[in-house]
């Protein structure tokens, strides 16, 4: 049995692009959680402070899971038009 | 608890299962093909896809662990909401694209995709396998906790129900059965859960939770002590006594009193105070030597172990009040911020004939629960505590994109873009279901329905405090959650075996039917396996189990991807290395660690290791030893740059 894609796929001209680009929002996004990994660790009190109304660790926590999404959707809508672009 | 079985639950669990089954076999008539069983001919459209990689993410850990977490212990337990959903950022940005590009119908194919090393075949399936049952268990075991409430049956029924039904689902229809009962249920959980939080809303919070009106609070109460010059202990409500060796005695020196009144026994915590003592009410488990249980000093079934959780002291807008009425999601957590909440510690005492377990009320500030530490050890914490800490959201965060029966379902879609997108629609799924489970845990923790002994069913006990018919629903969904969860392990733990070690490994020659037939014994005889360690593995941690699962899953397969695609260098040799590195080192630090000799039955002080989570030591290690044997071997490896970018 052979191991390629179960189903035959182009030539994808913009995967290059995609590739830099995700790595790009990657680290960005990790260098956010890991900042909040880290004060979690090195100083759980400061999440204590009230920002908005409400402590930092639920308004940071709510915004990694924001972030999350927002990103998602502004590297697909790169991604499409990265595709449209190259793979005429 | 004791829990008392709805006919119409019965009959809408049976009515699900029944629903399933017979999807099964309707879709098994169009699974004739290894691409149609393993990658359900690669055609799945990307949005249905999105929602059942939801479906699949959403496991029992998801939904019964993280909620009865946090309505345990606060903020600790969204943190792992928090870790899981990151996860899907490496998928995303990292893993989802190159997948598609370079797989087939299992991890193993993606990995080896340009190297056909025997070596590999055999290291990936073998971590598939290890991962599919590390992830499979919890599941089996949260199946056991839910039957009980719900059928009223005992835990191995429910492994046994789940472990038949998933095997026929998996032994007929393959991957596009699981697809679709995945796709329906991650649908109707993200529904009913939605529907659960705004009656949360719409009943606000309360010092005495009565569910509606439905159900009276349990008021626990309070008594103040004298100690006499005697030594004796004076009680306020005089029909209690306590025992002349109050103060000495193994509940003495825990901090608690044993009372007798009527000839049963109730514990108390103590609490010094200027004139003498406070005394506070608990609940206890004692386990006799012969085994009998008695609950709060009773049997299980006189219904004297109460469902628990309050607010203690409530304030809304900076005044006390009794309870607030419906509330909006932000003034709901600002209320709960301002209160003060009755959270429950627990402790141990032996005694010459008996173990107790005292449950005793901690009242804790809402602003301190809605910050970490309460689970996990941060404050003025050690540094392997630290340590502890930030390998496990490590864990969480590398083990997504790792986790075999996540990678597969990049083959069921028909392009990368559409794996792109359905990744998008699963972040978009998953992200709102975990904000939600701040929300159903802090709703549990604040309305009388925890169940001290099992906090795994806050979550649908908190749907039965809102009627019979929303809990019959939500266990239905959560039962259907381990169902499906366990089709798309036992898919991938089937392909590890019949494509990746009899097919490609060994060799075997067999038509397309063959190899179908081979993954339908496969997933028999995984799916006989997993009931086996589903019965054995009773009373364990579902969310625990889940944790070590990520680690390992992280641990063996992540750093292989990854260099396959970023590191030109990267040889067949490094890795294989690197998985079993990642996998030995991970499964050891396991083995070794303080929960489990606690499962040994030993103490945790007595394990080699102070720390249970070894992401932060086998991710990196996997990843050097990946390097060092890659670059040692490099006149035979292969360079891979071209088919990262193919």
């Amino acid at each position: 049995m052979g191991h390629g894609p179960a189903v035959k796929l182009g030539k994808d001209n913009a995967a290059d692009y995609k590739t830099r680009l995700g790595i790009k929002m990657f680290i960005f996004y990790t260098i956010t959680y890991a900042s909040f990994v880290v004060i979690n660790a090195t100083n759980p009190s400061v999440m204590e402070m009230i920002i908005m109304g409400q402590t930092l660790a639920v308004v940071y926590g709510f915004a990694l899971i924001v972030l999350a999404l927002l990103m998602a959707i502004i590297y697909n809508a790169m991604c499409n038009a990265a595709e449209a672009r190259l793979n005429k | 608890m004791v829990y008392t079985q709805s006919p119409l639950a019965i009959g809408l669990f049976i009515s699900f299962v029944l629903f399933v089954l017979g999807l099964s076999f309707f879709l098994a008539r169009r699974t004739t093909s290894s691409e149609g069983y393993y990658a359900a001919g690669g055609n799945i459209h990307w949005f249905t896809n999105g929602i059942a990689f939801a479906g699949d993410y959403l496991s029992a850990a998801s939904f019964l662990g993280i909620c009865g977490m946090i309505a345990t212990a606060g903020y600790d337990g969204w943190m792992y909401s928090i870790g899981y959903l990151a996860g899907w950022m490496v998928a995303l940005f990292l893993v989802a694209e190159p997948m598609k590009r370079l797989g087939k119908f299992t991890f193993t194919d993606a990995i080896d995709s340009k190297f056909n090393s025997k070596s590999i075949q055999l290291m990936a399936a073998i971590s598939t396998l290890v991962v599919s049952v590390f992830y499979l268990i919890p599941q089996m075991v949260g199946a056991g906790v839910l039957v009980q409430p719900l059928l009223g049956l005992p835990h191995w029924v429910g492994v046994c129900i789940v472990g038949v039904v998933v095997t026929i689902i998996v032994a007929t229809a393959g991957m596009a059965s699981t697809t679709y009962v995945q796709f329906f249920k991650g649908a109707l959980l993200l529904i009913f859960t939605t529907v659960v939080v705004v009656g949360v809303f719409s009943r606000g919070l309360s010092t005495s939770p009565n569910q509606g009106g439905e159900k009276e609070y349990h008021q626990f109460m309070s008594m103040t002590a004298t100690v006499a010059s005697t030594g004796d202990l004076q009680i306020s409500d005089t029909s209690y006594r306590a025992a002349a060796d109050w103060k000495s005695s193994n509940f003495g020196k825990a901090g608690f009193v044993k009372l007798t009144k009527d000839g049963v026994d109730s514990i108390w915590q103590a609490k010094e105070t200027a004139t003498g003592l406070q005394l506070e009410e608990t609940l206890y488990v004692k386990t006799m030597a012969d085994g009998t249980k008695l609950f709060n000093g009773a049997e299980k079934q006189e219904g004297k172990f109460f469902a628990v959780g309050h607010v203690k002291e409530l304030k809304i807008d900076g005044k006390e009040v009794a309870e607030t009425g419906s509330l909006g999601p932000l003034s709901y957590l600002s209320a709960v911020k301002d209160s003060t909440v009755i959270l429950w510690g627990k402790k141990y005492i032996q005694e010459a004939d008996s173990k107790t377990v005292v449950y005793f009320q901690k009242p804790t500030p809402g602003s301190r629960l809605l910050r970490p530490g309460l689970k996990f050890k941060v404050d003025n914490a050690t540094g392997t505590q630290k340590f502890n800490f930030i390998s496990l959201m490590l864990a969480l965060f590398c083990g997504t994109a790792a986790l075999p029966h996540i990678l597969i379902r990049y083959y069921t879609v028909p392009s990368q873009a559409a794996a792109r997108k359905s990744t998008i629609v699963a972040i978009a799924a998953i992200g709102f279901f975990y904000v939600l489970t701040l929300f159903l845990g802090i709703g549990a923790m604040t309305s009388g329905v925890i169940n001290l002994t099992d906090n795994n069913m806050s979550a649908p006990l908190l749907a039965l405090s809102f009627g019979v018919v929303l809990f019959a629903i939500i266990s239905s969904i959560a039962f259907a959650t381990v169902l499906g969860t366990v089709s798309g392990l036992i898919v991938a733990a089937s392909g590890a075996v019949a494509h990746d070690l009899m097919d490609r490994f060994l060799g075997m020659q067999m038509t397309d039917g063959g190899k179908v037939r081979a993954g339908k014994i496969s997933a028999v005889v995984v799916g006989g396996i997993a009931i086996y360690l589903g019965i054995i593995f009773e009373g364990m941690n579902v969310s625990f189990l889940v944790g070590w699962a990520f680690a390992v899953a992280a641990s063996a397969n992540l750093p292989a991807i990854l260099m396959i695609l970023f590191w030109e260098k990267t040889t067949a040799q490094g890795v294989s290395t690197s998985i079993l590195v990642g996998l030995t080192t991970a499964m050891g630090i396991i083995l070794i660690s303080p929960d489990m000799f606690v499962r040994y039955g030993m103490l945790p002080t007595q394990a080699p290791i102070s720390f249970n989570s070894p992401a932060a030591i086998s991710i990196p290690l996997s990843f050097l030893a990946l390097v060092v044997v890659s670059l040692m071997t490099q006149k035979k490896g292969i360079e891979v740059t071209d088919a990262a970018k193919a």
